[in-house]
């Protein structure tokens, strides 16, 4: 097997029996960008010279006797909505075609100190806004199992690239579900924290209740030690949480015996996929046949998910996209006669159509008169959906459901339709709402595109979901399966 | 037809604390511009802030001194509004829930001592400066500059009830606030530098009639003074439409200071939607009753609780202990001096007279200078000894500051000691009726005014240093003889 197509953990025990270098992989990972790229669009940029620099640096420390750490040395690809020093951070929109931050995020300085060489910058929904990174005001990301559908949204760029061998983990916020559903289309492992497990700082900001960073990557072991790399309180951050970090590689056991799971009726029903739902309940039962109780279980609030989460996201976004007014940085529009007519332009050439739409929507929802009835009404039913998912962790230790309605749906077929677009996470999106973690592991193929299994758990309990996927990833092939590109 | 006035003023404090409100850049005025900035104060995609633990203790002392509730449970709202010196485009402040309320602060005015209510003290960011290139101000500027300093420096706004009634009691009102918060230590107070600011709603109504009348909003008062000017103008403008059968616009006016008038902002046709709604970047504060018993702790006595302290304890007038209790350095020194020698007016005098008189002239504060409360004492005593006089005791003060040296060096160095002694001025005496026997013929003669000569020619020969009261009682004695 080539390089390129190794997990982080295989690469870091060659790395240690000295049969590899840091920067033979970066090389196999750069050919692979050389070899593929032009097909899969995974990247706005690549950062080859940094990279190769960065591996050498590497190389030479650890010559010298410095430790090779899990993440030392191994290719990481980062979504471009995460700040990085000297680096172009577009967030795939052109009101930020020229930004170069001036810091690092704190996630991205904990993956440096780490070791691990950042390998470029993934493309994606504008401002994470979309399922399936068609929103990219540059290019369109296409999925590696089949190029003529989408690699899902907004992380696309990373999924794909992760699909692809184009980096051997990456980096993915989720907000609705920007993490799992590229997961699942891309047939990668995608997991979205808790809340407040990891550090928001440098990450720009969609919607502030409900972002977070989390791990693409090609096995569940992966997903782990990213996981423990990056997650932990940040000072910088108000709304990360202060609490230890275990050490995630010890929860990958293979047992369930005794695990109490609930399959979700309600993202089971109406509007799936039966190719999708088939294999959500094959999983269900061999997960039964390795000793879990699996039941059915009602969350009667879910069908809220959508709506709730299209006014409170949206409102948090029209206020966190008003500092991209030309002012400071980014785009600003040439010859404007005053002020107003500055913004005016300046916004309406640097923001694509989908951004718009939910600046607007948001904008709306917090107006004099409205606010009542929509933003607040909102917050109550996202109170009502996270008691939900509390009643169900009273009786479940983690709760299944299909990642997304169906698997990868072809480039073009829901640009014209943004009310089906936002339906592709309906499965997704409450646990965003609720604050709590999930998983997408992939659990079978319909017409040659990956199916995704989705995994919740109860607040801080990862260590649970990684049990349990990794638990079916060890009683199954799925996850040796890789693209052909 | 006769108007009641109905005041409500909105203050803006900036707070002492070294560091900005949500990062860790310095508050410091008047560096050169855009260095006081991080990537949290410039609003750049990716930052979040971090609440400074000062700012909240700095509300809750200042909160407690207005006697309002502090709410156990307070949080932050964004307030969205485009500007090029907000860079975020919204400015973090509080709508709900804000950290205090229901309190009330004392004014005096008119003879009157009334309590103004303070319905709500809240905690926000402040926003940068603009300097327009090309013209004086925003009309026919080319560009403006952006400075992004001061986005960030923590804010207080109190806000009080519509209880003012004239533009002498705003003007009162500020003054009292003032001392109040430069007392606690929690802003300097400063208008003209902007560090406290103030805006007015003002409306009439017809006396007795209990609805409000339309409200203007005054901005741009830069003075104490000013406050009162701009009010008495508005009043006078709103009585001048309503008698002749107009009615009041709600809008904002600005004072101009050399017209002395408030003039219209009509530009904006629509009042802004700030759409508020609560900060998703910060969490709620809690604020139990072990927070609020600690900063209780910090607050020494407030100058209003002073100042009647100092008239019904200490007997002293009330314009004494008005100026004592303006400056926190200035009632320290003197409770301390009060502690060494019982005698509140003497040391009042001695303060208000001579100490502040030298201050002034001077332009140093009492803080600065190099006089101890002891020093002040044994001048004090000296006099009442009859060590040296009253004036040699205002003298020497003043070279205590000067030089710093102990009092009883200075006084045996000058030589300056007062002469009591009887033998001593005697002399002088005798040696005075001997040199003038003219004017010894004419008291003789019947002319008892003429007395005050020879205390003249005593005090000459002893260049002020014999003592007034033995040498009067003295010369009588001689003269009589």
């Amino acid at each position: 097997m080539e390089l390129f197509e190794l997990t982080s953990h295989e690469l870091h025990a060659l790395l240690v029996k000295g049969e590899t270098s840091s920067e033979e992989i970066t090389k196999s990972i750069l050919a692979r960008i050389g070899k593929v790229e032009d097909r899969v669009n995974a990247f706005m940029t690549v950062n080859v010279n940094e990279a190769l620099e960065k591996a050498r640096n590497i190389d030479d420390q650890v010559a010298k006797g410095a430790e090779i750490g899990p993440l030392t040395g191994i290719p990481l690809a980062i979504k471009d909505n995460m700040c990085t020093r000297g680096i172009l951070t577009t967030c795939s929109s052109k009101i930020l075609r020229n930004f170069v931050p001036p810091y690092n995020a704190t996630t991205v300085e904990m993956i440096l100190q780490a070791g691990a060489i950042p390998i470029g910058k993934t493309n994606m929904d504008e401002f994470a806004m979309g399922s399936s990174t068609e929103n990219s005001a540059y290019k369109t990301t296409k999925n590696p199992w089949n190029l003529s559908t989408v690699p899902g949204g907004s992380s696309g760029g990373s999924a794909a690239a992760v699909a692809a061998g184009e980096a051997a983990m990456a980096f993915g916020s989720d907000t609705g579900g920007s993490i799992r559903q590229p997961a699942s289309f891309c047939g990668v492992v995608g997991m979205k924290p808790t809340y407040g497990r990891v550090s928001r700082y440098g990450l720009i900001a969609f919607a502030s209740s409900l972002d977070q960073i989390g791990p693409l990557t090609k096995d569940v072991t992966d997903c782990a030690i990213m996981l423990n790399a990056i997650s932990g309180h940040d000072k910088k951050d108000s709304t990360s949480v202060d609490l230890p970090v275990p050490d995630y590689r010890k929860a990958l056991v293979d047992d369930v015996k005794g695990l109490k799971i609930g399959i979700i009726t309600d993202l089971m029903g109406e509007g799936i996929d039966e190719n999708v739902k088939k294999a959500v309940l094959d999983a269900a039962n061999k997960l039964k046949a390795l000793g879990a109780k699996v039941e059915e279980v009602s969350l009667p609030t879910l069908k809220f998910g959508v709506p709730t989460y299209y006014i409170l996201a949206t409102a948090e976004a029209s206020s966190n996209l008003e500092r991209y007014d030309g002012v400071k940085y980014g785009h600003r529009s040439d010859d404007s006669p005053d002020l107003l007519n500055m913004y005016y332009n300046t916004r309406r050439e640097g923001f694509g159509p989908e951004v718009k739409r939910r600046i607007m929507l948001g904008t709306y929802a917090l107006s004099a008169g409205y606010y009542d009835a929509y933003y607040l009404k909102a917050q109550k039913v996202r109170t009502l959906i996270k008691q939900d998912f509390d009643k169900a962790f009273a009786k479940f230790d983690v709760l299944l459901s299909p990642t997304s309605p169906s698997v990868a749906f072809k480039i073009g077929a829901k640009v014209d339709d943004p009310l089906s677009m936002y339906l592709s996470d309906i499965a997704t999106i409450p646990v965003n709402l609720a604050g709590i973690p999930a998983i997408s592991i992939t659990c079978g193929f319909s017409d040659d595109l990956p199916i995704g299994l989705h995994i919740m758990g109860k607040a801080f309990s990862e260590e649970k979901l990684l049990r349990v996927a990794f638990t079916y990833e060890q009683n199954t092939e799925w996850h040796k399966q890789r693209a052909k590109l | 037809m006769k108007y009641d006035i109905v005041i409500g003023l909105e203050v803006h404090a900036q707070l002492l604390t070294q560091s900005k409100i949500f990062c860790g850049c310095s508050t410091k005025f008047g560096n050169p511009p855009n260095t006081n900035i991080c990537p949290v104060c410039t609003g750049q995609p990716g930052v979040l802030p971090v609440l400074n633990k000062k700012v909240v203790d700095f509300a809750i002392k200042t909160g407690l001194a207005l006697s309002s509730k502090i709410a156990p449970h307070t949080i932050f709202a964004r307030k969205n509004y485009f500007y090029p010196d907000l860079p975020k485009n919204y400015q973090v402040s509080q709508y709900e829930l804000p950290i205090a309320s229901k309190g009330h602060i004392d004014i005096t005015s008119g003879g009157q001592t009334r309590k103004i209510g303070i319905t709500r003290v809240h905690l926000e960011e402040d926003a940068g400066k603009l300097v327009h290139q090309g013209a004086a101000g925003l009309r026919g500027a080319t560009s403006s500059l952006v400075d992004l300093n001061r986005t960030g420096v923590p804010l207080m706004e109190i806000v009080s009830e519509p209880d003012i009634k004239t533009p002498e009691e705003a003007r009162v009102y500020m003054e009292e606030l003032r001392k109040l918060l430069v007392f606690l230590g929690v802003c300097d107070g400063n208008m003209e530098e902007g560090s406290l600011r103030c805006d007015a709603n003002i409306s009439l109504r017809p006396e007795g009639q209990k609805e409000f009348g339309v409200k203007a909003e005054v901005k741009n008062m830069n003075s104490f003074k000013a406050v009162e000017r701009a009010l008495a103008a508005e009043v006078k403008r709103q009585t001048e439409v309503l008698n002749e059968g107009g009615k009041i616009v709600q809008e904002t006016r600005l004072f101009d200071e050399a017209s002395g008038k408030t003039i219209s902002m009509r530009s904006k046709e629509e009042a802004h939607d700030y759409r508020y709604f609560p900060e998703p970047d910060l969490v709620p504060i809690e604020i139990d009753h072990k927070w609020i018993d600690e900063i209780k702790k910090t607050i020494d006595e407030l100058p209003q609780a002073k100042k009647a302290r100092y008239i019904t304890d200490m007997k002293l007038p009330e314009i004494d202990a008005g100026i004592l209790t303006s400056d926190k350095a200035l009632a320290k020194f003197f409770e301390e001096t009060v502690k060494l020698f019982n005698e509140p007016k003497e040391i009042s005098n001695w303060l208000l007279g001579d100490v502040l008189a030298y201050c002034n002239e001077n332009k140093r504060s009492i803080a600065d200078i190099s006089l101890t409360p002891g020093s002040l004492f044994e001048a004090i005593k000296m006099v009442k000894d009859g060590t040296i006089s009253r004036k040699t005791g205002k003298e020497i003060l003043f070279k205590v500051i000067d030089t710093g040296k102990n009092i009883k060096d200075l006084v045996s160095e000058s030589g300056s000691t007062q002469i009591s002694d009887d033998t001593e001025i005697l002399k002088f005496i005798t040696e005075a009726i001997k040199d003038n026997p003219g004017p010894y013929q004419q008291y003789k003669s019947g002319k008892t005014t003429v007395s005050a000569f020879f205390v003249g020619q005593v005090m000459k020969a002893t260049k002020g240093r014999a003592n007034p009261d033995v040498v009067n009682r003295l010369v009588k004695q001689e003269l009589d003889k």
